[in-house]
């Protein structure tokens, strides 16, 4: 399956990943109402890392064995049949922060009002944009710091 | 896959037989990993409880009225046809014999095994108190048991409970009964509650809230006898000779592995199960995994029971694997929970609550914000992580633990309000990065 690739040398920390991103998920999908009136109930799932002048776009990893489904109480983490992506079902999601406590990559993320008017807990990740063909993040990367590639499983760790 | 190899798996003259006793989250994680390599084999899911698969980490969340039972189901209803697996529910295996390669339940029904996982849990301790036989006493690890406080809570309009247990499902319980608007006083026999996971601090935080919620917590002590009146409880007795008037008792204390089963059948058994790395127990082609296994816990650097969902699910996964010949061996478990008190968070991961004595303590307390963070080094490796309140970078911690990285240099990133992949150890950071193949 395609993978977000991270390239660090070409990131310039502009967080345009993040601002895209919350707006691909946000219930208008307009970049002013988006910020306007839904700032409090969708995330950026994906964040930029920085540290002096270096920085890179983070998102889930998409794990081959993902720590957070096997985490996962409720069953909401799953890989999604057809995109093969790991994502969170909200609706069954209920904000145990299991996932959260075994991410390596920190990408999950508590959304206290996911739920909306509701207010319901849940943990937000990155979906790779509901098998979206370049997901939001990396085609509004001004400088290819993230690409979208095949990437073949890992060679075995002994 | 990775950390997988393939092995030579013995021709058999015919299809292999699999038997899994148990149907929670072992049992799940054993049939996801079989079936992703095996077709073939023939599998079979004993279980005592009559109920399809749900969570048990879920009850306190069913009980406090956050969720509808539906979704309680861990998995869909489908999932035994969708994974060709054969159901005997509410049926509980009395017998396992190892050199027949049976087991028989209660019903005198009999299965034949190639392989068998016995992925039997725990059940709760329920002390020998004098007078529990009466209505309005519960215990609280099964879905009957949700189902049936609720029924009696509802039906006797229950008011104040009293919760034995100041553990992980003692306040699981609390929390949820507090929601439920019940008044609660829970009685913990250790000095702290959630003393197994929390340090000091954490605890007291913890304990704070519960008390700022108008739960009376009681420390060093617990119930030595219980009160009834008709068959019904009327209230209990503590050790320090106080009495307390309840209609409602919950057990919480915590649970002990069936091993009964295993012990009879001559498998090495301690406190749980022992196993190997594979999930092997002492007899060839017998598994055990999840609660009722004593498996490796690479923190400790010994076998222990660590009796948590996500050790289930990957202890289930490895045996599952293991059984139709993927040599998958389990790097190990670490002891981690997530409770939430009064909507504040609390994360403990391996051995958070070490003492100061012999490690390196890092830790920033806002106790009136709810915050709170304790870092534990050994030989420059963090070995554990207590975070209280803002918990989002948790699994960043959790990743160095388990993957035994030495932070020798980054400790004050380590206290970063968000802790950047960026200052740890580049090598690291790329192996997290680089995604495909993490296993941590």
């Amino acid at each position: 399956m395609k993978r977000i690739v991270i390239h660090e040398e070409h990131c310039i920390g502009c967080r345009l990943c993040e601002v895209h991103c919350l707006v691909q998920h946000s219930r208008s999908r307009d970049i002013i109402k988006a910020f306007r009136t839904e700032r409090d109930t969708v995330l950026p799932r994906v964040h930029v890392e920085e540290s002096g002048p270096i920085s890179f776009a983070l998102q889930c990893r998409q794990c081959v064995e993902p720590v957070c489904i096997e985490a996962c109480i409720s069953g909401a983490m799953h890989r999604d049949e057809i995109t093969g992506a790991v994502v969170c079902d909200e609706a069954k999601c209920v904000g145990c922060w299991m996932c959260i406590m075994v991410c390596p990559a920190g990408s999950i993320q508590q959304n206290m009002t996911g739920g909306g008017a509701s207010g319901r807990h849940i943990a937000s990740k990155c979906d790779l944009c509901y098998g979206a063909e370049v997901p939001a993040c990396v085609a509004n990367c001004p400088n290819e710091a993230l690409t979208y590639e095949e990437v073949p499983e890992a060679a075995p760790q002994e | 896959m990775e950390n997988t190899r393939s092995v030579q798996t013995p021709a058999l003259d015919q299809t292999p037989r699999i038997v899994i006793v148990g149907n929670s989250a072992t049992a799940v994680g054993a049939v996801e990993a079989l079936r992703k390599v095996d077709q073939s084999a023939e599998v079979t899911v004993i279980s005592a409880e009559p109920h399809m698969i749900y969570s048990r980490p879920m009850l306190s969340h069913y009980l406090a009225g956050e969720i509808e039972r539906p979704r309680l189901a861990y998995r869909g209803a489908d999932f035994y046809a969708r994974h060709n697996v054969r159901p005997v529910l509410d049926d509980a295996v009395v017998r396992i014999d190892p050199q027949a390669h049976s087991v028989t339940t209660a019903s005198g029904q009999t299965f034949g095994w190639d392989k068998l996982l016995i992925a039997t849990g725990g059940s709760p301790i329920i002390p020998p108190l004098p007078g529990l036989d009466v209505e309005g006493v519960y215990a609280f690890t099964r879905l009957d048991d949700a189902l049936a406080i609720l029924e009696y809570a509802r039906k006797r309009e229950a008011r104040h409970a009293v919760v034995i247990g100041g553990g992980m499902i003692g306040i699981k319980a609390t929390d949820a009964l507090l929601k439920r608007g019940l008044r609660i006083s829970m009685v913990e026999l250790a000095p702290a509650i959630l003393a197994r996971s929390l340090d000091e601090v954490a605890s007291r935080m913890m304990s704070n809230l519960l008390v700022d919620a108008g739960v009376e917590v009681l420390l060093e002590n617990t119930v030595t006898e219980v009160r009834s009146s008709e068959g019904r409880l009327t209230g209990v007795v503590l050790r320090d000779g106080r009495q307390i008037a309840c209609d409602l008792l919950v057990f919480g204390i915590g649970v002990r592995p069936n091993a009964g089963l295993a012990r009879e059948a001559g498998l090495k058994v301690n406190q749980g199960i022992v196993v190997d790395h594979a999930m092997r127990t002492s007899h060839e082609g017998i598994y055990a995994a999840g609660d009722v296994a004593e498996a490796y816990d690479l923190v400790v650097d010994m076998n222990r029971i660590v009796a948590i969902w996500p050790n289930a699910y990957r202890q289930g996964a490895t045996a599952g694997a293991h059984m139709v010949g993927v040599e998958r061996v389990d790097p190990g478990g670490v002891a981690m929970n997530t409770v939430e008190v009064c909507g504040v968070p609390a994360i403990s991961v391996g051995n958070g609550n070490a003492p100061e004595e012999g490690h390196q303590v890092l830790a920033e307390c806002d106790e009136r914000a709810h915050r709170y963070k304790r870092m534990v080094l050994r030989d420059g490796r963090l070995v554990g992580v207590i975070l209280v309140g803002d918990i989002n970078r948790a699994g960043v911690y959790t990743g160095l633990i388990r993957n035994r990285i030495d932070v020798s240099g980054c400790e004050d990133a380590l206290l970063n309000e968000r802790i950047s992949l960026l200052s740890l150890p580049d090598q690291y950071r790329k192996h997290v990065v680089t995604g495909a193949g993490i296993e941590v």
